[in-house]
């Protein structure tokens, strides 16, 4: 169909499926924030997921297509503007591009990068596995898998820490772009919405950089312990 | 009025003999300009220089020189239209630059807009946009009087905030995907905006995105460089309004 | 000889619709097997090319610009007029037809100009349906105002870019016929040879100016719309791209040159600030809705700040001579009153050549957010161009040359004497008489593509048959070589001076001696000197790279050669013409306060010239002009 080929078919699919990401981004962080009320709060949320197999499923798959659809995308989108700006000038300078919305391409490749590192780490245990496979064989004192411990002891390794946050950094950069770019691809955009917009996008993007790097940050500074 | 002072100024201009050679950048010196000058009008003084000394002028395109041909194209430090809010290269002033500065002139470059010589570059793919779709399928003649429908005024004046756009290329030249969205939209929220216009307003947005897509224009990323470097200003609210009129006309 | 324009007989209310009728008409399924070519496409052009695709024509459009949207037509800032009498002020067809001829100062057509009054309404309706974002009132209803000397407001427009929003228009037109096929469109060519064969206009040299290549184009018919020559004084409102050439040509192979001493010097532009300055910059009559035009009383108040002068020293010189109309008399006058005021030696600014246009009083009126309301886009432009903001000094203005009424000789259809050759807007001289009207030249333009030739080239075409012409035929072959032998000439000259330093000079001969007042004595210089000039050129010009490629040297040496030989024309009309009448002032025929003296008994004809050959003495023909339905009276604003 002309709407996947399309220049705006395919920004107005971007955007959809990077809204999809983002609402799974915050839902993500207000589970993973169960984590401030100890071995409890996130074991119990991380049961309570894995209770619920078939809507996690149908979940995950429509995720990974989401995935698969703003990143294919990403890249073609990409690879075409490059081609149609093969010359760059000898003297540019930039009135309105950020650094967020000329690295769009690289923040969002990294933030794959990280999520699959994350997969690794967390779900499939295939990296640190002296912390996650005790984690495997430990379960807490209701029988639940000691998620919390696996966490604490991951985010006390320094280096853990950084790549989280780091990854959060460019988390951050890509949404204050998407966001907005998201409202304005919908056709949201116009006097009145405008500077609001604006404002919404960097909002929420800064408060889930915050959200986000807090736990590392709780962790490594001794804050939240087992 | 200061007449007496002079500016002398270093330019790094973009020469190019013709569509495949590879061009280089030559430095000249512009002596003896006043603030008065246009920026244009700085160019002819070298090119006067230049024709005396039995080299061939630097080739430009310009026309009208009062902003509204939309002909001139020159990127000037890096900024299509040299950067002074809504202006056109051809309304830039000398008094924005100081004496000793040194200038860099290039043509626009995008894909699209392949440079014919020097400064000038073909910009037809425009035309070709708007042959795409850009207009009222009316025929001459044997429409209704004009005050038969009446326009609200609201929309009539944000149709014309879009008409206003001169076609010269800048925001083209400008983005760093070198899209032309901006073009584009505004002639599509023109159109959009007015009665007359509704008629055709969905096969007019597939068509024309499609046509400024085969034409080798880049992707709308939403960096808002358009709009900075527009020398009449044209908004990105109307690149929104395209992509909400081709969300509409996916359900037609 | 006595030249017939052919113009119809009767009531003159009746005569456009009776002609129409009387016209031939062309096999619908005929059609596509005439071509015709259009050359220019301003308004008038891009009209006719997008409107004759559409009725079946084959048709070929020409520009010198990379695309047709960016014809001069584009610069117009304030209007169309157009006797729709939406207002209910007492406008008609009769009074828009009336104030045309009595603006023109009694020296065009009758029945051309109600042929314009008449399709005055047709063109608003068609620009509306276009998607031209005229104006409108909070009803939603299209706003007029009120616009150069006009008592009625019958003047649309679309912000101060209504030539714009119109082009664009007609553009979008002709891009759909592009689209469709029935238009092809070449661009950066310019025509440089009208290709005549047995007595009848049969094709076009042009040079793709890209490639430099000399291509030839034929057709049953030709159409120049290639607009008007005020850049022969160098110095004027029109585009730099502007010239006499394709006019010029035509009239090198049999086409008249009618009025060309009819040049209108537009009141309100921007004074020149150097000698390095390329064009001058108009800034919208409608500026003198609110704007009050004035010079200090006293020459020792010169140097002053301009709000430091008392109100009493201040004279508002054109209320004071035109009590009636004041600031808003018709351009002629506004433009011969500011040249008054500076050569008495009152004229503020770099060399003394300026006059203030104040907007103070109007500020306090109505407040400085409506003026900017009104006006905001042309104090921008002012304050880019001068650095001066005008909403707390007035203005600097000084008359610059702007528009030609004069033109290539047509009759009633439009067709010149050459059969087959059309020429449309201003680059004919048809309806404007020796002054046009403020909001008039969009009009015309529009008229004449839209809603004129349609009709008037069906009604030739239809007594022809398709020639099938076509590129080999000899004198095709003959014109290449003859343009191509220019061009090498142009280039072998290897002299000392620039292009534009002749056209410079040219500029000032013509700006001086010609330009807003002239006198026998003044234009005998200029027959002497531009000769010279001339010859000069041919000697010493310098002309650098080669015919081979884009070489807008060349594309300039070329204009300016054509000028050289048109600017002698130009003052050979005005020093024939013993009167002063609308845009031409001769200081010898001026009644005793100083306003134009015409000769109705001697000089009411349109004068036609026409090329002997070089260095030979152009013949002048005379069209009567006859005047049965406005009567011949003096012109006054008072």
């Amino acid at each position: 169909m002309e709407f996947f080929k399309n220049a705006v078919g395919r920004k107005i699919l971007m955007s959809i499926t990077g809204q999809l990401l983002i609402i799974f981004v915050i839902v993500h962080f207000i589970g993973n924030s169960s984590i401030f009320l100890g071995a409890d709060g996130i074991n119990a949320y991380a049961k309570h997921l894995h209770d619920l197999p078939p809507l996690v499923w149908i979940f995950r798959l429509v995720m990974l297509t989401g995935v698969a659809i703003h990143i294919i995308y990403g890249i073609q989108v990409t690879l075409e503007n490059n081609k149609a700006n093969t010359k760059s000038y000898a003297v540019q300078k930039h009135l309105k591009a950020t650094f967020a919305s000329k690295t769009m391409i690289w923040t969002g490749l990294l933030i794959a990068l990280f999520v699959l590192y994350h997969l690794a780490h967390f779900t499939l245990h295939i990296t640190n596995p002296e912390i996650s496979a005790g984690v495997a064989a430990n379960f807490d004192a209701l029988q639940r898998p000691d998620v919390f411990k696996m966490v604490v002891l991951s985010f006390q390794k320094g280096l853990i820490a950084v790549i989280y946050a780091a990854a959060m950094v460019m988390l951050f950069l890509h949404l204050s772009h998407g966001i907005q770019s998201f409202l304005q691809t919908m056709g949201w955009n116009n006097d009145k919405t405008r500077p609001c917009f604006g404002a919404v996008g960097k909002v929420v993007s800064g408060l889930l950089l915050v959200g986000y790097v807090s736990i590392p940050l709780v962790i490594i500074t001794g804050l939240l312990k087992l | 009025m200061s007449e007496h002072k002079t500016m002398t100024l270093t330019l790094n201009v973009w020469r190019q003999k013709g569509p495949n050679d590879p061009g280089k950048f030559e430095t000249y010196t512009a002596k003896g300009i006043t603030e008065h000058h246009s920026f244009l009008e700085m160019i002819d003084v070298v090119n006067e220089d230049l024709i005396k000394s039995g080299k061939e002028p630097i080739v430009f395109d310009h026309d009208c020189r009062e902003g509204i041909c939309g002909m001139c194209s020159q990127v000037i430090n890096g900024v299509p239209h040299g950067g002074q809010e809504r202006t056109t290269v051809c309304q830039l002033h000398m008094r924005k630059f100081k004496d000793g500065d040194t200038i860099f002139i290039e043509p626009w470059r995008a894909t699209a807009f392949p440079i014919i010589k020097d400064l000038v570059v073909d910009r037809s793919a425009y035309d070709t946009i708007i042959q795409a779709g850009g207009y009222t399928s009316c025929h001459t003649g044997g429409v209704p009087d004009g005050n038969t429908l009446p326009i609200p005024k609201q929309d009539a004046d944000y149709a014309m905030d879009a008409a206003e756009c001169i076609g010269c290329g800048a925001c083209a030249a400008a983005c760093p995907n070198s899209s032309a969205m901006l073009f584009t939209s505004a002639k599509v929220a023109q159109l959009a905006a007015l009665p007359q216009g509704q008629v055709e307003a969905a096969a007019r947005v597939k068509n024309m995105v499609e046509t400024m897509q085969a034409c080798g224009f880049g992707n709308c990323s939403n960096h808002y460089e358009c709009q900075a470097a527009c020398p009449k200003g044209i908004d990105v609210k109307f690149i929104a309004r395209l992509n909400r009129e081709y969300l509409k006309a996916q359900f037609k | 000889m006595i030249l017939d324009g052919k113009c119809p007989q009767g009531p003159i209310e009746k005569t456009w619709d009776k002609h129409r009728f009387d016209l031939k008409l062309v096999n619908p399924a005929n059609k596509r097997k005439y071509n015709i070519i259009v050359v220019g496409t301003g308004l008038a052009g891009g009209a006719a090319a997008a409107t004759l695709g559409e009725l079946g024509y084959n048709v070929q459009a020409f520009c010198y610009q990379d695309s047709p949207r960016r014809a001069h037509s584009i610069a117009a800032q304030g209007g169309i007029n157009a006797a729709k009498a939406y207002p209910n002020d007492g406008d008609s067809i009769y009074r828009l037809f009336y104030d045309t001829i009595k603006g023109g100062d009694f020296r065009a057509r009758e029945a051309d100009v109600w042929r314009l009054a008449q399709v005055s309404n047709n063109i608003i309706d068609q620009c509306v349906a276009q998607g031209v974002p005229f104006a409108r009132d909070y009803a939603g209803y299209l706003d007029n105002r009120s616009f150069g000397g006009a008592q009625v407001s019958r003047t649309f427009y679309a912000r101060g870019q209504t030539g714009q929003q119109l082009l664009l228009g007609a553009y979008s037109a002709l891009s759909r016929q592009i689209k469709a096929g029935t238009v092809k469109m070449f661009t950066r060519r310019e025509m440089l040879d009208l290709v005549v064969v047995d007595g009848v206009a049969k094709g076009i040299t042009c040079r793709n100016l890209i490639s430099g290549e000399l291509e030839s184009y034929a057709a049953d018919a030709v159409c120049l719309a290639t607009g008007g020559y005020v850049n022969v004084f160098y110095l004027s409102t029109n585009a730099m791209g502007c010239s006499v050439t394709a006019n010029w040509k035509a009239y090198k192979k049999g086409a008249f040159f009618a009025n060309p001493c009819y040049t209108q010097i537009h009141p309100t532009c921007i004074p020149q600030a150097g000698d390095y300055q390329s064009k001058l910059t108009l800034m919208s009559e409608s500026l003198r809705n609110d704007g009050r035009c004035w010079v200090p009383k006293k020459k020792e108040d010169l140097g002053k700040h301009p709000n430091e002068i008392a109100e009493e020293d201040r004279d508002y010189y054109l209320e004071r001579k035109y009590p009636s109309f004041g600031n808003l008399a018709p351009r002629d006058i506004a433009s011969r009153a500011a040249k008054e005021q500076c050569d008495d030696g009152r004229g503020v600014g770099p060399g003394g050549r300026g006059v203030y246009l104040d907007f103070s009083s109007a500020i306090k009126r109505v407040g400085e957010h409506t003026i900017k309301e009104r006006y905001g886009n042309l104090f921008e432009m002012y304050e880019k161009i001068t650095d001066e903001n005008a909403y707390k000094r007035p203005m600097r203005m000084y008359p610059a040359p702007h528009y030609s009424m004069g033109g290539l000789w047509v009759d009633y259809n439009l067709m010149s004497n050459i059969p087959g050759l059309f020429v449309l807007g201003e680059a004919n001289f048809s309806v404007h008489g020796a002054n046009r009207l403020g909001a008039s030249a969009l009009m015309q333009g529009l008229a004449d593509g839209y809603f004129v030739i349609p009709y008037t080239i069906g009604g030739y075409l239809a007594t022809v048959k398709p020639s099938g012409i076509t590129t080999d035929n000899a004198e095709f072959k003959k014109s290449i070589e003859e343009v191509q032998n220019y061009s090498k000439k142009l280039l072998s000259v290897n002299g000392k001076k620039t292009v534009s330093e002749f056209m410079r000079e040219l500029g000032s001969l013509m700006w001086e001696n010609c330009g807003m007042a002239r006198s026998k004595e003044s234009l005998e210089e200029n027959l002497k000197k531009i000769p010279a000039l001339r010859e000069e050129f041919w000697k010493n010009v310098k002309v650098t790279g080669t015919g081979a490629d884009l070489n807008q040297d060349l594309e300039n040496a070329g204009r300016t050669a054509d000028f050289l030989e048109f600017g002698e024309l130009l003052c050979r009309d005005a020093h024939h013409r013993n009167e002063s009448c609308g845009g031409h002032f001769r200081t010898e025929f001026q009644t005793s306060d100083g306003e134009a003296q015409r000769d109705d008994e001697n000089y009411c004809y349109v004068g036609a010239w026409e090329y002997k050959g070089d260095g030979k003495t152009p013949e002048l023909h005379k069209e009567p002009l006859k005047f049965e339905n406005v009567h011949l009276a003096v012109r006054s604003y008072k």
